[in-house]
């Protein structure tokens, strides 16, 4: 789990500082083993903004019921190891371990599909250029073999996850992967772009045509964001 | 349940005949590579054909006779044995359906041994260890995400008023070949 989308007590005060919506939790004063808590964070651009290729009522119901109910299955899960492992009870927290990685990968896949994307009169959609731009060619051909590939991939997921472009940080290799369900990218591949392939994602909109949410996304894919997972990674 | 019906579910019946299709070239070209290749597409596939098959047939309108429990005697019977009451029951097998991550289905089985058991299969795996399937519910998002959006517990609620217990009670009282043979024979 990424340190960045664990907020920190101390950052946790700031955000109610700073007028963000936390519940001050009782569960947070009454267990004193209870250090951090995941939060929903805000998305730079307008429920709406996404529109015509994702809609308005999309959005909302994504980032305000879907992601905050990771975001508290997270923190549940946190609360229940942490509860567990201060009774030395390990069974009890290993337990724990398949709702761990639902809802905090839930919660890490969604904060990373949130910047990844971009109102199309912003930074939405186009074409990556750059040294991310010459890697694609190089991995995939061209840009345009690499989204056919993608949209292959999020196709042929059976059932609920995510296809994400990732960068292998052994040998610095871009590929495609697809994850079950919320399953995160973890390991030695660093999650550069994900897309996410849940029906929730596009069934207000799209309903069972699910190939055109994964031609209309590509406008609204924030390669800005991309490019600096790239280089980061 | 049109869009279900007629988009989803013919769109597995459509996958499942191009892939048995697909795997019967390549038995005749003695291609085993292709043939181990095309497995999880007929399993996934043919998975979502049986899964709403069954589906539709323990479903019934909440206003039909078969939509009480007493259409079912002795399966009722046997769920106060198991669970010790129908409301428990009840718990249990919602308790289930809402635990799925992801897609998938909760199942009320027989198991060989004659015993009632909660089950959930992921995506479209279908129950085919030898379990009779008595009830199934869909727990995809597209089986409700229309009309309930992400109150999958409301669905789940309201799914228990338009089961058909009749249907049940015949899956209840009927070995696992009598199922897929009267499946055999719808399809
Ligand atoms: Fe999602
Ligand atoms: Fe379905």
């Amino acid at each position: 789990m990424s340190s960045t989308l664990l907020r920190t007590v101390p950052a946790l005060r700031g955000a109610l500082r700073a007028g963000a919506v936390v519940k001050p939790a009782a569960a947070l004063a009454s267990t004193s083993f209870v250090r951090g808590k995941a939060t929903l964070p805000d998305l730079s651009y307008d429920y709406g903004a996404l529109e015509p290729h994702i809609s308005g009522k999309i959005m909302e119901l994504h980032h305000k019921k879907h992601h905050q109910t990771y975001v508290s299955g997270l923190n549940s899960a946190l609360e229940a190891i942490a509860e567990a492992e201060s009774k030395g009870d390990f069974t009890k927290a290993a337990s724990v371990a398949p709702l761990l990685n639902f809802h905090g990968g839930g919660h890490l896949n969604h904060s990373l599909f949130w910047e990844n994307l971009a109102p199309a009169s912003r930074d939405g959609g186009g074409e990556p250029d750059g040294a991310l731009k010459k890697a694609i060619t190089e991995d995939f051909g061209s840009f345009e073999s690499f989204t056919k590939q993608m949209n292959t991939a999020l196709a042929g997921i059976q059932g609920s996850g995510w296809a994400w472009l990732v960068k292998d940080k052994t040998s610095g290799t871009l590929g495609l992967v697809t994850r079950a369900n919320q399953d995160p990218v973890a390991g030695s591949l660093a999650p550069l772009l994900g897309i996410d392939a849940w029906e929730h994602a596009y069934y207000l909109q799209y309903e069972n045509r699910k190939a055109e949410y994964f031609q209309a996304i590509w406008n609204v894919i924030n390669w800005k964001t991309v490019a600096s997972r790239f280089e980061k990674a | 349940m049109e869009l279900h019906h007629s988009k989803h579910h013919t769109a597995y019946v459509n996958n499942l005949n191009n892939a048995l299709l697909s795997h019967a070239t390549a038995m005749n070209a003695g291609d085993i590579a292709a043939q181990i290749a095309l497995q999880p597409l007929i399993k996934f596939n043919g998975g979502g054909h049986i899964n709403h098959a069954l589906f539709w047939e323990n479903l019934v309108p909440s206003d039909s006779p078969d939509a009480k429990t007493e259409a079912a005697p002795s399966l009722t019977d046997e769920i106060a044995k198991t669970w010790g009451s129908f409301d428990s029951f009840k718990k249990a097998y919602s308790a289930a359906l809402l635990s799925i991550q992801g897609s998938g289905w909760g199942w009320l089985v027989k198991d060989q041994a004659g015993r009632l058991r909660i089950v959930t299969t992921k995506d479209q795996d279908p129950v085919v260890g030898g379990e009779v399937p008595i009830i199934g519910v869909d727990m995809w998002e597209h089986a409700y995400y229309l009309q309930y959006l992400n109150g999958k517990a409301a669905y789940v609620e309201n799914i228990f008023h338009v089961i058909n217990w009749k249907t049940a009670e015949k899956r209840f009282l009927g070995t696992h070949d009598d199922l897929f043979a009267s499946l055999r024979a719808m399809l």
